[in-house]
């Protein structure tokens, strides 16, 4: 409750849209990662020579000379994680807040807005999470290698062993269904904490183009396993 | 026609709550769904049972004191195609037979004080933060001494019409009462006499809506869905933006 020591400002600072504002530029740049991400993953149809190049360039080479060799990818993950770290501490305490804010339960709701997206934001984003950690600790870490030995320098082989099973697929499926999810409430919520929603209109194109972002993610990142699992990379 | 309800009944603020079950005979489809109310309590009252608690003033559908949970959409909007509060709300959306399920604003700002009375004192506390504005009291000044863009009036004139009823509290899944605020702060920030203080302001009332235990915002629109005066979703963003703005500005600061 009423914390008297703190001037108005301080409480406007710690305020629960400030920090949904901060949610909302965290989860943005995530937005903006995740699609550059699936958009380098689609190099797995021009060749093995082209993906691995790629990805090779990522961690040693990109940014070289301003950076050294191999800072640029450091600094990016440092960036990313703070990024996912401010993200889950700030939902945890907003969440904390929901709770009291809510109170007693209804013995009946009728909701006539909420979506499925919306009411799994905090669910949803906690199960992202955790198939986040594994999707890092099969290809960032090598520590689970379904089908695969794990090679730095070959990500091609290591995508290829590791999509050649239908389970790993399916479970990439169910990961990238829950980031959609998370990606088509995200975006319109993050431009609307952020201001933008001006009107109806406004409303209208931030929906639009949520499912539009969200949609693409989709495919863009379930396209490539599902043709190694066809067979129709090899 | 008959109807059966099944309302919230609890003695004190401190007191367990539970749904007792009423059944009611001759309801009128001419009746609002406070004049059945009244039914029910004449009987209970002839019957020597404990009258149920509601709480109402105008009913017109102006005074913002009427709100309760019908069916689980708060005012019993979910049943009507126009926005409504629960005075305006009329047996003829109901049919012979139904059970209807009434329950009280349920949010962690606003304790509930007996039956479906609750205690919304938390939004005169965001309404008192917000403070003064600078105007001269007195005699009416020439209406065309400050000239207000018609866009902007018209939309500070559609955010006043906020009456504070609480639905949007009680609708929202994380208890959040940033409808209220936001048309609040909109209405007073469209307007040149609500410059001055903006920034001061917008802090303010985020900071008391915070304090008095309301939840934070997920733009889910759930609060715009069942406002009987139709308070748009954006007043929200509205706030958003100005008190993104304030951050950077020093009202507010401790000297
Ligand atoms: C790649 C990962 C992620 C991306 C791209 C992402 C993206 C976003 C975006 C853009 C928003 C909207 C921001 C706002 O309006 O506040 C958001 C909100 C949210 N995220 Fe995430 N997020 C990610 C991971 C997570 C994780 C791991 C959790 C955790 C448990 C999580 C929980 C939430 C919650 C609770 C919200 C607020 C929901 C709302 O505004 O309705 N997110 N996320
Ligand atoms: S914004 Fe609408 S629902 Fe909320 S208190 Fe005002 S009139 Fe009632
Ligand atoms: S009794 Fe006044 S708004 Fe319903």
């Amino acid at each position: 409750m009423a914390s008297t020591s703190l001037s108005v400002h301080q409480k406007a600072i710690r305020s629960n849209v400030a920090k949904k504002a901060l949610m909302a530029v965290t989860g943005l740049v995530l937005i903006c990662f995740l699609l550059m991400h699936m958009f380098g993953n689609l190099k797995i149809f021009v060749s093995p020579e082209a993906y691995n190049y790629y990805a090779d360039w990522l961690k040693h080479d990109l940014l070289y000379p301003i950076l050294p060799h191999g800072w640029f990818i450091w600094l990016f993950r440092i960036f990313l994680v703070v990024c996912l770290v401010l993200h889950i501490y700030l939902m945890a305490i907003l969440w904390n807040a929901s709770l009291h804010g809510r109170g007693a339960k209804y013995v009946r709701k009728n909701r006539k807005e909420q979506t499925l997206s919306a009411k799994l934001m905090r669910w949803g984003g906690i199960t992202l999470g955790l198939l986040l950690v594994f999707h890092l600790l099969m290809f960032t870490t090598g520590t689970i290698t379904p089908g695969f030995a794990y090679a730095v320098h070959d990500p091609y082989h290591m995508f290829l062993g590791a999509f050649s099973q239908w389970w790993v697929v399916l479970i990439y499926a169910i990961f990238v269904a829950v980031v959609c999810m998370h990606v088509r409430h995200g975006f319109w919520s993050a431009f609307t904490t952020l201001g933008a929603n001006v009107g109806p209109g406004a409303r209208t194109v931030l929906n639009v183009l949520a499912y539009f972002v969200a949609a693409l993610l989709f495919v863009g990142f379930i396209l490539p396993p599902l043709a190694v699992l066809l067979g129709m990379v090899s | 026609m008959k109807i059966t309800l099944k309302i919230w009944r609890q003695a004190n603020k401190n007191a367990e709550g539970s749904m007792h079950s009423y059944q009611l005979d001759n309801v009128s489809e001419e009746m609002s769904f406070l004049e059945m109310l009244d039914l029910l309590n004449e009987n209970l009252t002839a019957g020597d049972e404990e009258p149920v608690a509601f709480d109402y003033d105008c009913r017109e559908g102006i005074c913002g004191m009427c709100g309760i949970v019908i069916n689980g959409s708060a005012h019993g909007r979910y049943e009507s195609p126009v926005p409504t509060t629960t005075c305006q709300l009329h047996m003829r959306n109901f049919h012979d037979g139904d059970v209807i399920e009434v329950e009280p604003w349920r949010a962690g700002a606003f304790p509930v004080i007996k039956d479906l009375v609750v205690d919304r004192s938390a939004f005169d506390r965001i309404i008192q933060a917000g403070g003064y504005i600078s105007v001269n009291t007195g005699s009416a000044p020439e209406a065309h001494s400050t000239p207000a863009p018609k866009r902007l009036a018209d939309r500070a004139f559609d955010a006043a019409t906020c009456i504070g009823c609480g639905a949007c509290v009680a609708a929202c899944p994380n208890g959040a009462g940033m409808l209220f605020t936001s048309a609040k702060i909109t209405h007073l920030d469209n307007l040149p006499q609500g410059q001055p203080e903006r920034m001061l302001r917008v802090k303010a009332m985020v900071a008391a809506h915070d304090d008095n235990g309301f939840g934070g915002c997920q733009n889910i629109g759930e609060c715009a869905s069942v406002c009987p005066k139709e308070i748009p979703l954006e007043s929200i963003a509205q706030l958003n933006r100005d008190l993104i703005a304030s951050l950077f500005r020093g009202d507010g600061r401790a000297q």
